[in-house]
């Protein structure tokens, strides 16, 4: 059969699927290409994006932590969209085409929760029933999540199988799209999995980098240096950057560097896929993987849980291995720091997540004088781990 | 060595999965042998992976107990080298342990130790060229599926594509064993036309089961779980999951043979 190039970024990407699902990639496909330009639809979502996600998000200059660092730093509010995080960007827009495509139902995994939460909101604006897989270890530990997903309406089911996190959460999605495909839409949370999802997600996260670059050629009047984005699966990276990526900008994808970039037999201290990840397929895609020296999955690690996932967007792996964005890690006591460096500074709670990207500030050596750094979500879901580790 | 084709050739076939190294290799052995006396004409060894999607609760507690156990890729080969060569063997594993492996050595290894065929379930025709090619060139078939979503179109590029049998899908979902026979089964069978050999798997566990799919003209069944199942009863004794698989397997094979 002839090979599917459209749906590869280089050699990284494809349709690595059980057969039963291929059906429904080219549906999707074939759905989202229709849709995207169907003025309707367009309406639609911009209502959706304007009235019930508050965008646009402001582009804040943070005048204090440019003072710290002797630079021009620039705050992308991701963290103001409804529901606390950029991730209702893409549940909206991939909700909206299951109702266009006349599906019964969604489904989604998280792992924080955040995914799951945005997902719900968008079910439930759109009138459509949502189940969310999400990791008994991860429930446990997002208790507010998994409440407040309930209380929009959601049911959540608890996976047990293998880590008991995001991957067997992706997992369990899969096997109940494959079961149900025919009444289901899968939305996925990030830019990973197989074509079209990685550049559907994106597509539907360049809304950060389109707001981004606008706004800093008023304020500025010229594009930045640097853009610092956190990097787990990677679509508030691939978000902002998208627009910049044909302009002379210096683009960092800051993966979490966990307690260090070491590995036990079974799992990483860390998921940093990009900095250390080897070439493999999972979850559909070919892309950097951590794994053992046997192909097999690792657990991976981080104490931001929207960072905390073995693989990345496969779109990532190719313009890390070309040269175009910069991989780095930074651990997590440095996050840490940071999480309380921006809420102190400029009275903006940060996610962990997020906080990866504030910290990266201090370790880079030269992000040239005008930064801008994408504040993916707000902090407030991570009290509890930061106060289990005192202020 | 045995071909997959050898297992189609007297009779209706039955094909049996279980996954290697589950509870231990040595059990794997020993079931083995029982599958051969009670009539499998072709056993499918599962290579255990961490993420087995395409798998429900049973199967990936196989692989689970496999892989704490310490089964891996060399051990796998280790263990099927031992194996009796009465009848064909084929490996079914996710793609990232082949691709990790290097297809062409994965494919080299496969001739070595005695595999005859190759089953991926998340490796669509579109993804397997280079897994096909090394196929091809240490003369291992390399098994496609059709499952009921498979649009007609499709069905005949993979029947283009296909050696050895065709793995038609039961029903929609994961592996795991079930009491029932969907009505789209049987059009699903009578859907394909070819003269490769079609076997039907996902969900059969009853010699009544067995039987309607070969009289729907199916060439073989495959049956995973229902087996699987009777290990995950006996771990702590093998020998009472060995005797109830033999049963079973007894049973199955008279429900195909006419």
């Amino acid at each position: 059969m002839e090979n599917n190039k459209k749906s590869k970024f280089g050699k990284y990407g494809g349709q690595f699927v059980p057969e039963v699902l291929m059906p429904a990639l080219y549906e999707l496909e074939e759905s989202y290409k229709k849709y995207k330009e169907d003025p309707q639809f367009i309406a639609e979502l911009h209502d959706y994006r304007s009235n019930f996600a508050g965008r646009p998000t402001p582009l804040y200059h943070a005048r204090r932590l440019s003072k710290e660092y002797g630079i021009t730093v620039y705050l992308k509010r991701e963290d103001l969209v409804h529901g606390g995080a950029h991730k209702l960007n893409n549940t909206i827009g991939q909700t909206l085409l299951a109702k266009y495509m006349g599906k019964k139902r969604i489904i989604a995994e998280t792992g924080a929760g955040q995914h799951g939460t945005a997902a719900a909101m968008a079910a439930s604006s759109i009138g459509i029933p949502s189940e969310i897989y999400m990791g008994a270890k991860d429930i446990k530990r997002q208790e507010m999540n998994v409440y407040r997903m309930k209380l929009l309406g959601a049911k959540v089911h608890t996976v047990t199988s293998g880590s008991q996190t995001l991957k067997d959460a992706i997992n369990e999605a899969m096997r109940d799209w494959a079961t149900n495909v025919e009444t289901t839409f899968y939305v996925l949370g990030s830019i990973v999995g197989p074509h079209p999802y990685p550049a559907m997600v994106h597509d539907f996260q360049s809304i950060i980098g389109n707001e981004a670059k606008a706004q800093i050629l008023e304020k500025e009047g010229r594009l930045p240096d640097s853009i610092i984005a956190c990097t787990g699966g990677g679509s508030n990276a691939m978000g902002i950057f998208h627009p910049f990526l044909n302009e002379d900008v210096e683009l960092y994808a800051i993966e979490a560097g966990g307690s260090g970039l070491k590995t036990t037999k079974t799992a990483a201290l860390h998921s940093a896929s990009l900095c250390v990840g080897e070439d493999g397929v999972l979850h559909g895609a070919r892309t950097k993987i951590l794994q053992d020296k046997y192909g097999q999955i690792l657990e991976s690690s981080s104490i931001a849980p929207g960072l905390d996932y073995a693989g990345v967007g496969p779109e990532l792996s190719r313009l890390v291995d070309c040269g175009r964005v910069i991989a780095d890690n930074i651990q997590d006591f440095e996050a840490l720091e940071a999480f309380h460096e921006l809420s102190q500074l400029e009275g903006i709670i940060p996610a962990l997540e997020s906080s990866h990207a504030v910290a990266y500030l201090k370790k880079a050596d030269d992000l040239g004088d005008l930064v801008i750094i994408n504040v993916s979500g707000r902090g407030d879901k991570d009290l509890n781990t930061v106060m289990d580790r005192g202020i | 060595m045995k071909h997959i084709a050898d297992a189609f050739k007297r009779d209706k076939a039955l094909i049996a999965y279980i996954c290697a190294g589950d509870p231990t290799p040595d059990a794997t052995t020993k079931i083995v042998h029982a599958l051969i006396r009670a009539g499998a004409d072709l056993i499918e060894l599962g290579l255990p992976f961490s993420d087995p999607i395409a798998d429900g609760p049973t199967i990936q507690a196989a692989s689970q107990r496999s892989l704490q156990a310490g089964m891996n890729p060399d051990l796998f080969f280790d263990l099927v080298k031992t194996l009796p060569k009465t009848i064909p063997y084929a490996v079914m594993t996710y793609y990232n342990l082949i691709f990790h492996r290097g297809t062409m050595t994965f494919a080299k290894d496969c001739r070595n130790h005695g595999i005859a065929g190759i089953i991926v379930p998340d490796l669509p025709p579109e993804e397997a060229d280079e897994l096909g090619e090394a196929c091809k060139k240490y003369n291992l078939d390399l098994i496609h599926f059709i499952a009921p979503t498979t649009t007609p179109e499709r069905i005949e590029r993979i029947i283009q594509s296909s050696s050895g049998f065709i793995y038609l899908v039961a029903r929609l979902g994961v592996t795991g064993a079930r009491e029932d026979l969907e009505d789209r089964t049987k059009s699903l069978i009578q859907q394909v036309h070819t003269d490769i050999p079609k076997a039907v798997g996902f969900g059969i566990s009853n010699p009544q089961q067995a039987k309607e799919i070969i009289n729907a003209g199916a060439d073989g069944i495959i049956v995973g779980s229902a087996i699987v199942d009777m290990i995950a009863r006996n771990t702590d004794d093998i020998n009472k999951a060995v005797e109830e698989i033999e049963t079973l397997t007894r049973k199955l094979k008279e429900g195909i043979t006419r």
